[in-house]
């Protein structure tokens, strides 16, 4: 439905007075490829999707479509679709009047425009809104037309800067459920930018996350959740133990070990690591083992500080006898004061070259 | 504090009245009663009034001398309106996104506010009379030979409404203006709208209840023009406005019930243009709104 792209490549450099915000970043999106660039705010994200879409200039950089040159074009003629957080419907215009501007733009006839509006309201289930103003809706009903606006110009690609984020937590499940589906049933190639990591993995057939405006780490989805290349990523990705350290023995079996203090923890290295490089163990804090055989590897006592009832399991900030804070998510039950074993499973403890950089908000 | 359940009926608070009373008494006081006090004094016109009459208003319009006034005031605030609005709006839209130097800017365009009609006007005078700078320069660089008559006429007066209604408007719709949510402009633009489009059917529809409400004050201020009629105009003559005939009756003649007419007259002019400004405000903005959806 959607006229396709075989692929969109850009390498942009954005600078604003003596701060560089977007530093060389350069990424090629294959036709019908969902792509998030995932960061913190401030990473550049929205600078870069802004830029793509022409609305702000960029300090240097190129943008092609196979074999078009695009970034000398004005937004109006790129054609490409927009999806912003704040929904901006244009608020003096009904459901039907947003979603035929586009096409009144281009003078389309009324039969046409008429069947369109209708057949996109279809899609994003809204049918019967045509006559409702922006205000008489929801906040995803909003995001339902905003969505129909942008495709029913059948944009080679979409853009969406966090189309999620004023919504709440439940209808935003649902809303990605819904871009999930529009996604594959039109075959769109999209760019999706977000702070939300469940987001970025839900949806996306490749994943770049970016921070300062330089990409850390680019793969698919399981890629970056399971081999994350550094600490940034890997905190972004649900890490909140480090351990910084230094390798002690490089292990045959594809594991490691390193030595963070009096703790000597085991793990899969995410590239070969040599014996006296600086590393950093980390785990996520679902995977921390509470009790456990007394002989497996990775073993270590900790005091628990802090518990908090999450429903179906609980997060504990324990202490271990170095002194260092472990986050711990278990469905059993601690109370605070005990003394408690814990096991870190090997396969589940990343270790990652360098020492474990200031945490990243 | 109590709260208020939907359709249940509003008990009457005697706090709330309480607090209201200052103010429902200054309106009254400050506004209200003269005004009718305005209104009945007209009815009454000579020295020992009997009853009520229409005579005030009767001579108003008998008199060409007089309701000639109407006319001439029209003319200057008018034009002083559109022109101040237009420009205004043209600046404002400019600079909704922020420019360089625009604090600068601003102030510059702002000043005048501050300084007060009198000074204004003899600023004017100074500059664009006829053996001000302005005119010197131009006979001077050879480029007209005779100065042009800039002030103490219509120009002169409208000149001075400019540059005292000017920094108001422009205010007031940069304001408007750089309110609405710059993504709106954002999307009509990957929608396929060029600046053009954009200001068209989107923006100016939102600008619009903005727009009418400068139109408004602008005429509304300009129309009681008074000073600057008297020191950049011909107050006997082509700037003889409407205020300044109210001022004649009440501090020449000393005839107050006949100045209190024209001041309702005056008045009823400047509702005149408010409903007038109204009425278009709703056709402009239904237009674009209707439009869509039912071609």
């Amino acid at each position: 439905m959607s006229s396709q792209l075989g692929s969109l490549r850009f390498r942009i450099t954005k600078r604003f007075g003596a701060k560089t915000v977007l530093d060389d970043f350069a990424l090629t999106v294959r036709g019908r490829q969902f792509v998030t660039l995932l960061g913190p705010s401030g990473c550049g994200k929205s600078t870069a999707l802004n830029i793509v879409a022409g609305l702000i200039p960029a300090s240097d950089g190129e943008l092609w479509i196979d074999d078009e040159r695009m970034d000398h074009l004005p937004t109006e003629k790129r054609g490409f679709g927009m999806v912003f957080q704040n929904y901006a419907l244009f608020p003096h215009m009904t459901v039907y009047g947003n979603v035929a501007f586009g096409l009144e733009l281009q003078r389309r006839p009324a039969a046409e425009i008429r069947d369109r509006v209708q057949r996109m309201l279809q899609l994003v289930q809204l049918p019967g809104y045509e006559e409702r103003y922006p205000s008489q809706l929801s906040g995803g009903q909003q995001q339902r037309v905003a969505i129909a606006r942008a495709l029913v110009m059948h944009p080679r690609l979409l853009l969406l800067d966090e189309p999620l984020s004023n919504l709440d937590a439940k209808l935003r499940i649902e809303m990605r459920a819904e871009i999930k589906r529009i996604h594959a049933r039109l075959g769109l190639t999209c760019i999706y930018v977000t702070h939300d990591q469940t987001e970025a993995l839900s949806l996306s057939d490749w994943v770049v996350v970016m921070r300062d405006g330089v990409v850390m780490q680019a793969g698919p989805p399981q890629e970056i959740y399971d081999r994350p290349d550094n600490v940034f990523v890997a905190d972004f990705m649900g890490f909140r133990n480090f351990f910084p350290g230094e390798v002690t023995s490089a292990g045959a079996d594809g594991q490691a070990e390193v030595a963070s203090g009096p703790l000597r923890i085991r793990g899969r290295p995410r590239r070969t690591l040599a014996s006296g490089e600086a590393a950093t163990a980390a785990i996520r804090p679902e995977d921390v083992q509470v009790g456990g055989e007394a002989a497996a590897p990775n073993r270590f006592d900790g005091k628990v500080e802090i518990v908090e009832y999450l429903g179906r399991d609980n997060e504990a900030v324990l202490t271990l006898a170095s002194g260092t804070s472990l986050w711990v998510r278990t469905p059993a039950h601690l109370s605070p004061g005990e003394t408690v074993p814990i096991a870190f499973p090997p396969d589940k403890v990343i270790l990652l070259a360098g020492a474990a950089e200031p945490r990243p908000t | 504090m109590r709260g208020l359940r939907r359709g249940e009926p509003r008990e009457l608070d005697l706090m709330a009245v309480a607090c209201l009373a200052p103010s429902v008494l200054y309106v009254v006081l400050m506004f209200v009663y003269p005004f009718l006090r305005g209104i009945y004094l007209s009815l009454r016109p000579g020295k020992e009034p009997v009853g009520l009459s229409l005579a005030n208003y009767v001579a108003f319009f008998s008199d060409e001398w007089q309701y000639g006034t109407i006319w001439i005031t029209f003319s200057l605030a008018v034009p002083t309106t559109i022109v101040v609005v237009a420009t205004a709006l043209f600046l404002a839209y400019g600079m909704r996104r922020g420019i360089r130097m625009e604090r600068t800017i601003t102030t510059i365009l702002v000043l005048p506010v501050s300084l007060g009609v009198i000074l204004l006007s003899i600023g004017i005078q100074g500059f664009y009379g006829t053996r001000g700078w302005f005119n010197q320069l131009l006979v001077g660089s050879g480029l007209i030979s005779e100065p042009l008559r800039l002030t103490n006429n219509h120009t002169g007066v409208m000149l001075s409404l400019f540059m005292q209604q000017f920094p108001f408007c422009f205010l007031m719709l940069l304001g408007y203006i750089s309110g609405i949510d710059p993504t709106l402009e954002k999307s009509a633009r990957t929608l396929g709208a060029g600046s053009w489009t954009v200001f068209r059917r989107v923006m100016f529809p939102l600008i619009a209840p903005g727009l009418a409400i400068a139109f408004a004050l602008v005429f509304v201020m300009s129309f009681a023009v008074f000073p600057s009629a008297i020191l950049l105009g011909q107050p006997a003559g082509s700037t003889r406005t409407i205020a300044i005939a109210a001022y004649h009756q009440a501090f020449e003649h000393y005839d107050m019930s006949y100045a209190s007419a024209i001041a309702v007259i005056m008045g009823l002019c400047q509702l005149a243009g408010l409903v007038l400004i109204v009425l278009v405000r709703q056709r402009m903005v239904l237009a674009p709104t209707m439009g869509v959806g039912k071609r």
